[in-house]
């Protein structure tokens, strides 16, 4: 069975919901439409599909962007072995979707990676905390509004951070950009707030 | 708790833990005394079953126990010697790396591969590139030669971390001497190492496009000289383990992991093969010349400890195969791809010819220009999957890549392994699962 046999079944099933994006790489990518469906789905791609391997989640944030976030399961099947990748887009307002755990136990720990690292909610999950980070960190640090260096923060008795001094940098520049200050994040001094 | 920071953060969730993080937890120990007094005044604490109710005890195992293997933390709740809960807490290494990905280019981000799973950094730089080759649609122009020293690299990182693997449990369940015997033959692979890219550790080897440099004279010498004393010290560490009856003890019937479980869990690599999975991406989804080569894929029977173990061992003795039959066929012939977008020019047209010195400019400080898409690529590396993945809005750095790191998933299923293990069997279970932390918490 081929990615793209995977992604029409999906699509015969869901209908609107769902749309196959062109081919990349020899990828398959289907774009579930409405981010509260994505369990629905994952339960048919599991139940009907044979995707029974859940091998990442992972997360994108185009800040400026509305919306703001595109959550990103990567299934694959051990009978088939055979790669789809489902994306669902999260608004920054409401941060939130439903979890898969209850379809793949695996998903448990990337929700709570996703939920520590840019800070999308993920409802019905059993344990929500940060994984990463320790409890009590204030920011989402994979977020592109949290800058390279780092931001301070302190939590008394538990942990602190303070901004990397990263000298040395620039790494990347564009012939004819902004100078390095103004483009790169990690050359800035973060806002103090 | 700072309150007025975190928007949304859920601050029931993160009081409860504060309050569980801290070092000193106060336990009610009720003495004898008041254990006979309560007992006296008919209220034994006897069950139905006329067993003892013990109290439960907080044990935290970790970030620095020698079990470990780095900075894993187990919060165990025990029952006398029986664990009833184990709650892991990761993160104690975690540098950011995928922030660091997305302000560098492509090359640039080849030596924090090496610090994911240390113990065979040859392994990750080559899925690395691997992926970003995927990226920029170049996977298949990639010379033959550079591909068999491709497979050579991933097969020798997997004896590496397998041989550290091995010792390291082996010395946990009380066998010392393994631990002696594989070092001897890691110390040789990493002389291969340092005579191949430079260093011994840390080795960078790879470049998008090729690799950063062709193998020295004599290498494959005494990359063959190597492979006959590796297996004599395979056999020599199976002879002190296979039949040995303390570390069978040890290991069988300890931390079963189910078919059913391991899929869902979502492990890989020996973990999953242990389980009986058949699954090995090498020969699902072959990359490189892996459909050339001849291998056999050992799986478990019941997911044992012991299972994990013989999976391992027979793992090394494969990748020897491999190696030897790469060695054969290994073809000459260029080791970069042949495109000045791609790979740095040599350096004497550099500073000769104008067409290279912009390529080697462009290259430096903008690296690779990448189209926009998306890309995952899986690598069956010695713990598992290691798989990137990239989203590219275009240009020469990664909009996005997240590494799915295997130790990190193998690890999430500690919480339902443990229960129901003696407490001195979690070194066995951690031991088996051989996970590195550099990789976990990346």
């Amino acid at each position: 069975m081929s990615a793209l046999d995977l992604a029409q079944k999906l699509t015969a099933h869901f209908g609107d919901l769902l749309t196959i994006a062109p081919e990349f790489r020899s990828e398959i990518t289907v774009q579930v439409a409405d981010a509260q469906k994505i369990a629905e789905v994952c339960a048919f791609a599991k139940k009907e599909l044979g995707c029974d391997y859940l091998i990442d989640i992972s997360s994108l944030d185009h800040y400026g962007d509305d919306p703001r976030f595109t959550v990103v399961y990567e299934l694959s099947g051990i009978g088939h072995n055979t790669h789809i990748r489902l994306k669902t887009n999260v608004s920054e307002e409401k941060a939130e979707l439903p979890t898969v755990t209850s379809v793949w136990r695996t998903a448990n720990w990337h929700e709570r990676e996703i939920y520590d690292m840019m800070g999308i909610r993920f409802t019905g999950h059993p344990d929500l905390r940060r994984i990463l980070m320790w409890d009590g960190y204030p920011y989402f640090p994979l977020r592109k509004d949290f800058p390279l260096s780092g931001k301070p923060s302190d939590l008394p008795e538990v942990a602190f951070t303070k901004p990397a001094p990263l000298e040395g940098g620039p790494f990347v520049t564009v012939a004819g950009g902004k100078d390095s200050i103004a483009r790169e994040p990690r050359a800035r001094i973060p806002e103090q707030d | 708790m700072p309150e007025s920071l975190a928007p949304g953060f859920p601050n029931r969730i993160s009081r409860f833990f504060l309050n569980r993080m801290s070092t000193v937890q106060d336990i009610e120990f009720k003495d004898a005394a008041a254990r006979a007094a309560d007992a006296f005044a008919g209220n034994p604490q006897l069950p139905e079953d006329g067993e003892m109710v013990g109290e439960k005890m907080v044990l935290n195992m970790g970030p620095s126990h020698p079990a470990t293997h780095g900075v894993l933390r187990i919060i165990l709740e025990l029952d006398g010697e029986i664990i009833s809960k184990a709650v892991p807490d990761v993160g104690y290494l975690h540098r950011g790396d995928e922030k660091i990905a997305e302000n560098m280019t492509y090359n640039q981000f080849i030596p924090y591969t090496d610090r994911l799973d240390y113990l065979a950094p040859l392994a990750n730089n080559v899925a690395y590139v691997m992926a970003v080759e995927k990226l920029l649609g170049i996977e298949k122009q990639i010379p033959e030669r550079c591909q068999y020293i491709r497979v050579i690299c991933c097969e020798l990182g997997r004896i590496q971390a397998h041989l550290l693997g091995l010792g390291a449990f082996a010395m946990d369940v009380g066998a010392l001497t393994v631990f002696l015997h594989t070092f001897t033959e890691r110390e040789k692979i990493y002389n291969l190492c340092e005579s191949l890219t430079g260093a011994r550790f840390t080795t960078s080897y790879t470049r998008v496009g090729g690799l950063s440099r062709d193998i020295p004279p004599g290498w494959v010498e005494q990359l063959r000289q190597f492979c006959d004393e590796v297996v004599v010290n395979f056999d020599e560490s199976e002879q002190l383990l296979t039949r040995n009856p303390i570390f069978v003890d040890r290991t069988k019937g300890l931390g079963v992991i189910s078919k059913e479980m391991a899929i869902d869990y979502g492990l890989s690599g020996p973990n999953l093969r242990g389980s009986g999975v058949d699954h090995d991406l090498r020969k699902k989804s072959p990359y490189l010349v892996y459909d050339r080569m001849e291998f056999d894929v050992p799986i478990g029977s019941v997911g044992d400890c012991y299972d994990r173990y013989l999976v391992r061992m027979e793992e090394m003795r494969q990748s020897v195969r491999i190696i030897r039959q790469c060695l054969d066929q290994l073809p000459g012939g260029p080791i970069n791809v042949s495109d000045g977008k791609i790979v740095l020019p040599p350096k004497d047209k550099v500073l000769t010819k104008m067409e290279e010195l912009i390529h080697q400019f462009m290259l430096v400080t903008q690296g690779q220009n990448a189209p926009a898409g998306e890309v995952y690529f899986g690598a069956e590396n010695p713990k598992g999957e290691l798989g990137f993945y990239i989203c590219s809005k275009g240009g020469g750095t990664p909009f996005r890549m997240k590494i799915r790191s295997p130790s990190f998933v193998n690890l999430s299923v500690l919480a339902e392994l443990l229960p129901g293990h003696m407490m001195s069997d979690t070194v066995a279970v951690l031991g088996s699962l051989d996970f590195v932390m550099g990789e976990c918490d990346r």
